[in-house]
């Protein structure tokens, strides 16, 4: 299972990428291997404003979906709009395969969420 | 070859496969105003083209008729013949439903009488046969529990509580009813953990829903105890009868304490499923909540019936007019034919038949509840698995051998999860056929993995893609 | 011995050794002894064939049936022509007794009869995409209103009074129980009340939800409707007589978003209100709203073209509180009877029991208007239903023929209490000029 050094990780299994002010988010290699074969993503609205823990979207398989909690709060700025056409994308490179651009509010709450190394033993715990 | 065509594929311009009469009245000026531009691109085919078209179809179906079809929780028993022939009586198949009540004199006999039936069979008080279907059935039951706290100005019941096995339709007609809903897990023996639920139930509890037996099919024997403990926090029960085909004559849902409930005809009562419709799905309730049933309500007075439109506590209508009927006529005779002797065998065999498969099956496939059973059980992986083979491709590779898989990945806690449920209408050789099949790809899979992977062989079409059907939708026919 | 459980005594037997156990009773411990029924159920014994036939027979022989009287009641359920080839095929037992396709391979009947059906729904309807059916129309035309207030996130939809009262009763439970507000557009002439909808549309509004031919005949004007909800943002959701769409203009060229019916008329018998079919169809930006099953087109991986049963993930089954809808079931045997009746008619012949149902229904609407005691409410076009007044009571009409061996029509008190007197008459192609005549001169003898 493929981790990247230097990202925030969530326990709902969401990457975040930090630059400035603003915040990358997708789901992990864990999260898009256990789901299997993308097939759909749902996407929130631009200028969306959020709180941490609300939902900004949905991952689909054939046989499972899953939401997607944004673990910070602030305003949407971009969402991929080549994953609705490109799910499989996700399948391919998930930390590639951004979902939303988020501009933070409350860089607090990055405090809250897990490194690479806490992601894995996180992972293992579970599993 | 097998036949692959679409009856778009079929047609050819000028084939007709009807006949009228001629116009024998003057035409009426159609104003282009109105019209459609241009007319539907339906097929034109002769009867001859139809007719092979759709028996070649129907070849492609499995079906009850041609064998065992053990999909747990889904009673795939046979359908009566007599059944089919009685609803199909001109008298009731074309019966319009809003002729004068005096012109429908019998159907509203049958109805009166069924509903009566379906109380004496279950220990509730009334019934309506309104709900198309179970789904429709539980609507109907949370509506009536919705109603029966607002009569009680008890407005801060907004939770549902169901089972970790619950079927996933508990749920999503919970929220569509307006309810959140709380999951409460099973303890090791397969029933509900009574500590977890003495935690969730609280003054803002408006029901437990609860399958008895439940989708492991084994039966909540603390079933009085649970009652009790919904009826002090000031909630009330119902009951999913999708397994009642377990406890007919046996045990009653009003007696165990419940208080609204569904049954499912095209289960329990041998109405065919028809390849996923219609069904009927008639709720009983206890006397306390009668006023809140869907409207219009039979009434009998001397031997004539009416329909009462006159209900005003009642929450309203979910379907058209009076339910399936046609269904609730096949269920009707199954009743009749039945009798209380004939569908107290129903669950002995059905039990009987489920308990001889599950032990036949235990040298091989784990069984993660070991108790006696009700009318289904569920086993989880194969005991001996070097190569991986999952439930899937056994589900898969028994379409080899001309069976039905069990419903699989269900109930969600077993992991693997094959739910049989064979049911009373199969014989000793049709039980010994499926496990000897189940034996023969439990042996496969240590020593000829790939036949299973595989797997389907001998289908009209082999593995089918659903990735490709879901990222790319085409759900119509285009030239 | 009952004919349907093949046990036999030595089976019985067999088994129960087999599993040590020594009576079936003992099966039965987990339930606890004072639950147990003591005398068992208090019902009749069992019946032979020939008994139930009988006593199911004499219930049937009691009602009064098309095939006896004819039949010029509609108002939602219609006596149209049924070619024989659809009985036969939706009495085959490879369809009839399989259950919801969950195995694809061994179900490609079904998933393709279906994938036809869903086709044939959008050619008629002009839609892009079409479900596998829902219960019935009224059903269906709730489903579409939730499927819209979950689609703009908006807490109120807009619906014409002039729906069919029964879809319109089934749209308030629906509505009510999960608090979403429903405002009832009113009548004006026999029409909706485009200018009430400019005036009462807000930004809450989901939908504006128009039946046409509305419950009393008349064929609605969608222009202004139309324009109306979608310079709110709203959807039009429109709700049809799919033997009508032989030759009206059709909900796609009408602009409408979703389009639902009850598709009975679609070789299904009336069978005293059920079981019947809703139809549901949207423009392609929805699928993913829509709730109930779809059946989409792929491959095997031999590339032999095949059916499955596809955006599942909608479904109760996976999403659970999440779903789309509770439904877990279509009408699938009754979707294969619309199917099947559609493939026979075909291309010439919706059109033409459209056409003769318009011709024959203007005729009678001619004939009982002629002498001037009846009238029609309103001058207005209407395709096989519509409405006639009279000083005579509703009631006493209905019982004359009755009497003379005629069902008439839906007394329109029933639901429309302005229309006091008022009956609306149904006249299919099947009803034919001697039955229309009778009707009239029992309708002129009564003055």
């Amino acid at each position: 299972m493929k981790l990247i050094e230097g990202l925030y990780y969530s326990k709902d299994h969401e990457w975040v990428k930090v630059e400035g002010e603003y915040a990358t988010i997708g789901i992990t290699d864990y999260a898009q291997d256990s789901l299997g074969d993308v097939v759909y993503v749902e996407l929130p609205d631009i200028d969306d404003e959020l709180d941490a823990g609300d939902e900004i979207g949905i991952v689909e398989s054939v046989k499972a979906a899953s939401d997607i909690y944004t673990p910070l709060s602030g305003k949407v700025v971009a969402v991929n709009e080549e994953l609705v056409d490109t799910p499989e994308a996700i399948n391919k490179d998930p930390y590639a395969s951004w979902i939303i651009k988020l501009e933070i509010s409350q860089v607090e709450e990055l405090e809250k969420l897990m490194t690479s190394q806490e992601y894995e033993a996180f992972i293992k715990q579970e599993g | 070859m097998t036949y692959s065509r679409l009856i778009f594929e079929v047609s050819k311009e000028g084939r007709v496969g009807y006949s009228l009469p001629a116009l024998d009245v003057p035409i009426e000026d159609i104003p282009t105003s109105i019209k459609r531009s241009k007319d539907a691109e339906l097929p034109q085919v002769s009867e001859v083209d139809l007719i092979r078209h759709y028996t070649n179809l129907s070849q492609k179906n499995y079906a009850v008729d041609l064998g065992i079809y053990p999909l747990g929780s889904c009673t795939m028993k046979y359908n009566p013949k007599i059944n089919e022939d009685m609803a199909s009586l001109a008298g009731f198949a074309h019966i319009h439903p809003l002729q004068p009540e005096e012109t429908v004199q019998g159907a509203m006999e049958l109805l009166y009488k069924m509903e009566r039936l379906l109380c004496e069979i279950t220990g509730m008080s009334a019934y309506t046969l309104q709900p198309a279907a179970g789904a429709q059935g539980e609507a109907v039951g949370l509506m009536i529990i919705k109603a029966y706290h607002d009569s009680k100005k008890d407005f801060k019941r907004n939770r549902i509580i169901v089972p970790d096995t619950a079927h996933g339709t508990n749920p999503a007609t919970a929220s569509m009813v307006g309810y959140k809903v709380t999951e409460v897990k099973s303890d090791k023996e397969g029933n509900v953990d009574l500590e977890a639920l003495s935690q969730a139930l609280a003054d803002d509890v408006a029901a437990l829903m609860l399958t008895n037996p439940s989708t492991l099919g084994l039966f909540e024997s603390n079933i009085k105890e649970i009652a009790d403990m919904v009826h002090k926090a000031g909630a009330l029960l119902y009951y999913d009868g999708a397994n009642a085909n377990a406890i007919l004559g046996i045990t009653r849902p009003g007696d165990m304490g419940f208080d609204v409930m569904h049954l499912n005809l095209h289960k329990t009562f041998s109405t065919p499923h028809g390849g996923g419709g219609p069904g009927s799905g008639p709720v009983g309730v206890v006397k306390e909540l009668e006023d809140f049933l869907p409207k219009p309500v039979i009434k009998k007075e001397g031997d004539s019936y009416s329909f009462d439109y006159n209900r005003p506590k009642s929450i309203g209508k979910v379907k058209s007019f009076y339910g399936n009927f046609a269904v609730i006529v096949k269920a009707y005779s199954y009743i009749l034919t039945m009798g209380a002797q004939g569908l107290r065998r129903v669950s002995e065999i059905a039990v009987l038949n489920a308990n001889y498969m599950m032990k036949s099956l235990l040298d091989h496939y784990e069984l993660p509840y070991d108790r006696t059973c009700m009318h289904e059980f569920v086993l989880s992986k194969l005991k001996d698995n070097p190569n991986n083979i999952n439930t899937k491709q056994i589900a898969k590779r028994l379409l080899d051998f001309r069976l039905h898989p069990p419903t699989t990945y269900f109930p969600l806690i077993v992991s693997e999860a094959m739910m049989i449920e064979p049911t009373e209408t199969e014989s000793l050789e049709s039980l010994n056929t499926y496990i000897d099949a189940l034996i023969r790809i439990a042996k496969e899979a240590i020593q000829a993995p790939e036949l299973i992977k595989e797997a389907p062989h001998t289908t009209s079409v082999k593995l089918l893609d659903e990735v490709k059907a879901a990222r790319k939708p085409i759900v119509k026919w285009t030239k | 011995m009952f004919p349907y459980i093949p046990a036999t005594d030595d089976d019985i037997k067999y088994m129960l050794e087999k599993i040590g156990f020594s009576s079936v009773e003992d099966l039965f411990t987990d339930i606890p002894e004072d639950l147990k029924l003591k005398d068992g159920l208090k019902l009749d014994p069992a019946k032979s064939q020939l008994e139930v036939e009988a006593i199911v027979s004499r219930l049937a022989n009691r009602n009064i049936d098309a095939s006896k009287m004819p039949i010029f009641l509609g108002a939602g359920v219609y006596d149209h022509y049924i070619p024989a080839v659809v009985n036969h095929i939706s009495s085959r037992a490879e369809f009839y007794t399989a259950y919801t396709p969950y195995q694809p391979e061994i179900s490609q009947g079904t998933l393709q009869a279906i994938f036809e059906y869903q086709s044939m729904i959008c050619e008629l309807t002009d839609m892009d995409v079409a479900n596998a059916s829902l219960y019935d129309g009224a059903s269906a035309l709730a489903e579409a209103a939730l499927m819209a207030v979950s689609v703009k996130k908006r807490p109120q939809v807009m619906a014409s009074s002039l729906i069919n009262p029964e879809s319109l009763t089934i749209l308030r439970t629906y509505l009510e129980s999960q608090n979403i507000d429903l405002v009832l557009i009113p009548m004006d002439q026999g029409l909706t009340d485009a200018d009430y909808i400019r005036d009462n549309i807000s930004e809450q509004t989901a939908a504006v939800i128009i039946q046409s031919p509305n419950f009393i005949g008349y064929i609605e004007d969608l222009t202004q409707i139309e324009e109306y909800t979608h310079e709110n943002a709203s959807l039009l959701v429109m709700s049809v007589d799919p033997i009508s769409l032989g030759i009206l203009k059709t909900p796609g060229q009408l602009g409408a978003d979703i389009a639902v019916g009850e598709g009975q008329s679609l070789g299904n018998p009336m069978n005293f209100g059920g079981p019947h079919l809703g139809f549901m169809a949207c423009k392609n930006q929805f699928i993913r709203k829509m709730p109930g099953r779809i059946i989409g087109q792929t491959e095997d991986k031999e590339g032999r073209r095949g059916f499955v049963s596809t955006l599942q993930t909608r479904e109760q089954h996976i999403r659970r509180e999440k779903a789309t809808s509770n439904i877990c079931s279509n009408q699938a045997l009754n979707a294969l009877a619309a199917s099947v009746y559609l493939a026979t008619l075909g291309k010439k012949g919706i059109k033409e029991v459209a056409e003769q149902s318009w011709h024959k229904a203007h005729y009678a609407m001619r004939e009982i208007t002629k002498s001037g005691h009846y009238s029609i409410v309103y001058d207005r076009p209407f395709f096989k239903e519509f409405p006639i007044k009279s000083n005579i009571d509703a009631d006493k009409i209905e019982k004359s023929l009755l009497e003379s061996g005629i069902i008439g029509g839906y007394k329109l008190k029933n639901s429309l209490p302005n229309l006091t007197n008022a009956i609306l008459y149904c006249v299919t192609e099947k009803r034919s000029r001697q039955e229309i005549d009778r009707l009239v001169t029992v309708l002129e003898g009564l003055r």
